[in-house]
């Protein structure tokens, strides 16, 4: 059935994970699973970017802004105290709700701050209100109009968080404390929850694969795939060709704010570089080397150049390896490395030197 | 506001002003012959200043400044002769993104060779307290020189396009590439040419701002958003209205510190761009029947 | 009302009125030829019809419903499709995908349902792709079906483009020159098959530069010339009307 050869790369994907936790494990390597889980994150904004990239077509400078709201406002939610604002009629009623939370500070004092439930909620909420209400005027644009729209949109996030207290200034938020997702399971750096984040993380990927797997391979994947290649013919077919666009740039958007807040509530911090131009750049030049409409292509290049990255192994180069690799890409594969068939290649050489010997013997007869 | 500050803020407002329409500027010229925005145009300004202060060390500073613009131009040369030349028919997107990892690849470079370290040109008389009195403020001279300067360029680009045959030659090439090609004009050198005009006045932009705003590896970025968001308001490719544009948002930056915080100013430049893109996309001047029909 | 009423419809580019008062109508079940020489404005009606240009003057009304103002969207959700001379289909999709995207208007399933591939969605998509072998299949396209458009022949992206617009199940077809780059024989093929669409219940107007095809299929034919309507009659009568000699051939000396 269909159904299942989609799912088949999903359960290899999940196979695979499963078998480098247990061997790091066994090794002894596991501090491994820091990097593998913040790549498995930083991958799920790239898989978002790619679907609106290769199959709606839009290009986003800005897309680590989307990642800053979401972690920038979890991060913020439940770190400030609104202790000194407990008299004060809203707080008192989100208290009463259950949506704040009390703790203790790192000096002894009494915290009260947002449930991190709440939190992310608002945070992801707000990201995608923020993607609906930019995404209708900058999906008219195109082409460099579009991509600077997008490249201010993340700048100003990036000067937003650079220059509110509320957001921590050049410093960002820190002691962010742990997400409980369920009972028994909660989000955190600590050390003992490592394998347990691990799997929390690469869950997150899984079900991101399969919701947008099933997307693709939908009646509205369609319609994207539609728009990407003949626009005008599509609007002409009945697609609202304008509403998809909005719809999956939101989807997108949605998709780096959860990656965002996990981040945010994995690592206890984020600070303003993760809104910067320079990631916006970095998730780009993934989806590009990956393919553009190709997730596996994506998700491949995102965990191995993260996973690289993050280990430090380009050093102080870290921003120029990613600016050569989108120059060497788009000058030579511009439809992304593992769309490149070398036996397709030299099939097609092989074939232009046959008829050029056939011309030149033709010639000389 | 004293009738000295408002001088004063006028000044710096122009002063800036010229340099974002030097840089826009700058951008039309390559979009007019090519189609394509140049995202590392910033880095050429940043390369004039730079180059500029390290051959200081070894000859006066007018000599530097020469020296400095002509590798910038053959840097924006080489860009693209090794970068840009042989795309046959690239896509937006792709060009986009390849002068994006260009402008990185060019910060890199800069970033190992020079560090971190701010520096600057000293300035071209006396020094950072000289001033000459203008209406009653105390005006650098090196504004002076700035605006002197770029006015320069400004007026001899224009006599350049208009009245030199090569500068007819690359209008033809930006108004109709394949009409040009078959008047027997060398489009490729066109291309290469507009690079490096304006890697050449990005430079010159660099070097005499240097002693006002220092140099470091990381000044292009801001520039360039700034002169394209300069090179829009004006109308991509219209250069006479991307000065105005220029001092417009060069002026308003200026007297916005007095309403708004700071950290605040380089804020400004980013909302206009995205109010004129979500308004106006072709720009004050500019008509989008005028634009839709620009082919390359 | 007929199904298509076009009423003192105008359009200018600065200086050049491309469509100057023209009025006409598509009655229910007529196929309709636009006939006129290069530069009448045929193209240009078209895109007015379909909603790819504003009007400037002038009123369209598809159905009852006043069109001219509404998005392509809109106007093909109302049951109005339309194929394009220079053939318009999405690359990077195979011919029998083109089709089912032609189901788009005939089928619901949104984001939500799409993502969670929820299982009401199964014999919809199912229903979509057999329809789209069908249509493939009527336009003698079926083996095709799993190639992608750029790989095929001009001849079989016309078909793919044709049953593509087809699939959503038009009231109305408007098409652009459907014999361009055909010869005798596949033009006389695309003559039956109009006419077997017709007999389907759909209505057609077509913009075509074929005399044999015209006069053949049309019931009726509107001549443009330079924007303005100069005849609109029975096939018959357009081939005696001096006027449309003259436009066509010119002036004797």
């Amino acid at each position: 059935m269909d159904l299942l050869k989609r799912y088949i790369p999903v359960l290899f994907l999940l196979t695979v994970v499963v078998i480098i936790q247990l061997v790091t494990h066994f090794t002894e390597t596991t501090y491994y699973l820091t990097q593998l889980t913040m790549s498995a994150y930083y991958s799920v904004v790239v898989i978002g970017l790619c679907v609106l990239m290769g199959y709606g077509g839009q290009i986003s400078l800005g897309h680590a802004g989307f990642f800053a709201i979401g972690g920038y406002l979890a991060g913020a939610l439940t770190t400030h105290n609104l202790l000194s604002l407990q008299e004060h009629g809203l707080v008192s009623l989100l208290d009463k709700v259950g949506l704040l939370v009390d703790s203790t500070g790192l000096y002894g004092d009494t915290l009260l701050t947002v449930q991190p439930w709440a939190a992310c909620i608002v945070a992801v909420l707000t990201a995608g209100v923020i993607a609906l209400a930019i995404g209708g005027p900058i999906l008219k644009l195109k082409g460099h109009y579009l991509a600077m729209a997008t490249l201010g949109f993340g700048i100003i996030i990036y000067r937003i968080a650079l220059a509110s207290a509320y957001f921590g200034e050049a410093d960002g938020i820190s002691q962010v404390p742990g997400f409980q997702l369920f009972p028994g399971v909660e989000l955190s750096g600590s050390f003992g929850a490592r394998v347990s984040n691990y799997y929390i993380a690469w869950g997150m990927v899984v079900v991101a694969v399969i919701l947008l797997l099933n997307l693709i391979h939908s009646r509205v994947g369609r319609a994207l795939r539609s728009i990407h290649g003949a626009e005008e013919a599509a609007n002409a077919m009945g697609v609202n060709t304008a509403r998809y666009k909005l719809y999956i740039f939101v989807l997108s958007a949605v998709f780096a704010a959860i990656a965002g807040v996990f981040v945010t509530h994995y690592n206890g911090g984020i600070g303003p570089s993760e809104a910067g131009v320079m990631k916006s750049v970095r998730y780009v030049a993934i989806v590009a080397v990956g393919g553009m409409a190709n997730i596996w292509g994506a998700l491949i290049m995102g965990i191995v150049l993260n996973f690289l990255s993050l280990r430090g192994v380009f050093g102080s180069y870290d921003d120029a390896v990613f600016g050569v690799i989108l120059v060497i890409i788009m000058l030579f594969a511009p439809e992304g490395i593992l769309k490149i068939n070398p036996w397709q290649k030299i099939k097609s050489l092989v074939a232009l030197y046959r008829t050029q010997d056939k011309e030149e013997s033709a010639i000389e007869n | 506001m004293t009738p000295e500050l408002f001088i004063q803020y006028l000044f710096a407002g122009i002063t800036y002003g010229i340099i974002y329409a030097i840089v826009a500027i700058g951008f039309n010229i390559i979009y007019n012959t090519t189609g394509i925005i140049n995202f590392a145009q910033g880095e050429f300004v940043m390369l004039g200043g730079m180059i500029a202060i390290t051959m200081h060390s070894f000859m006066p500073i007018p000599l530097a400044i020469v020296v400095a613009v002509l590798i910038t131009m053959v840097v924006g040369a080489l860009i693209e002769m090794v970068f840009i030349r042989w795309l046959e028919s690239p896509s937006v997107l792709r060009m986009i993104i390849i002068t994006i990892g260009i402008s990185i690849l060019v910060r890199e470079v800069a970033l190992h060779i020079w560090g971190e370290s701010v520096r600057a040109l000293p300035y071209f008389i006396g020094n950072e307290v000289t001033s000459v009195s203008i209406l009653g403020a105390r005006i650098s001279p090196q504004v002076l020189w700035v605006i002197g300067v770029c006015s320069f360029m400004v007026a001899g680009l224009s006599l350049f396009f208009k009245f030199t045959s090569l500068g007819r030659e690359m209008r033809a090439c930006a108004a109709n590439r394949r009409a040009a090609t078959l008047c027997g004009i060398n489009a490729k050198n066109m291309v290469t040419l507009s690079f490096i005009l304006s890697a050449g006045i990005g430079a010159v932009a660099g070097c005499v701002m240097s002693p006002i705003t220092y140099s470091d590896y990381s000044m292009g970025p801001n520039l360039a958003i700034k002169g394209f968001t300069v090179a829009v308001i004006g109308g991509l490719g219209n250069s006479i209205a991307a000065v105005a544009a220029g001092l417009l948002l060069g002026i308003i930056e200026a007297f916005s510190v007095s309403v708004l915080p700071l950290a605040f100013q380089d804020a400004i430049a980013t909302s206009l761009l995205l109010i004129i893109l979500f308004i106006r996309p072709h720009g004050l001047f500019g008509s989008s029947d005028l634009a839709s029909l620009k082919e390359f | 009302m007929a199904l298509l009423e076009i009423q003192n419809l105008n359009r200018h580019f600065g200086g050049l009125h491309a469509v100057n008062s023209v009025s006409f109508t598509v009655e229910q079940g007529m196929i309709k030829a636009v006939i006129g020489p290069n530069g009448a404005g045929k193209t240009t009606l078209f895109n007015l019809i379909a909603g790819n240009l504003p009007a400037n003057s002038g009123a369209i009304y598809f159905n009852e419903t006043k069109i001219n103002g509404s998005k392509p969207y809109q106007i093909a959700r109302l049951g109005l499709s339309r194929t394009y001379q220079n053939i318009k289909l999405f690359h990077g999709m195979t011919a029998l995908e083109n089709v089912m995207l032609g189901r788009h208007i005939r089928s619901k399933a949104g984001f939500m349902a799409g993502m969670l591939n929820l299982p009401w969605t199964w014999p919809e998509e199912r229903l979509i792709r057999d329809k789209g072998m069908e249509y493939l299949d009527l336009l003698g396209v079926a083996d095709c079906a799993d190639i992608e458009i750029s790989n095929l022949s001009f001849g079989q992206q016309r078909g793919v483009e044709f049953a593509r617009a087809l699939a959503t199940e038009p009231t109305l077809l408007l098409l652009d020159e459907p014999a361009a780059g055909l010869n005798i024989y596949e033009t006389a093929e695309i003559g039956r098959l109009i006419t077997k669409i017709r007999e389907s219940g759909v209505t057609i107007l077509l913009v075509e530069h074929d005399m044999s095809l015209v006069m053949d299929i049309s019931d009726e034919i509107v001549v443009l010339s330079f924007g303005e309507k100069i005849a609109e009659d029975l096939p018959h009568n357009i081939q005696q009307n001096e006027e449309v000699i003259r436009v066509y051939l010119g002036d004797e000396g």
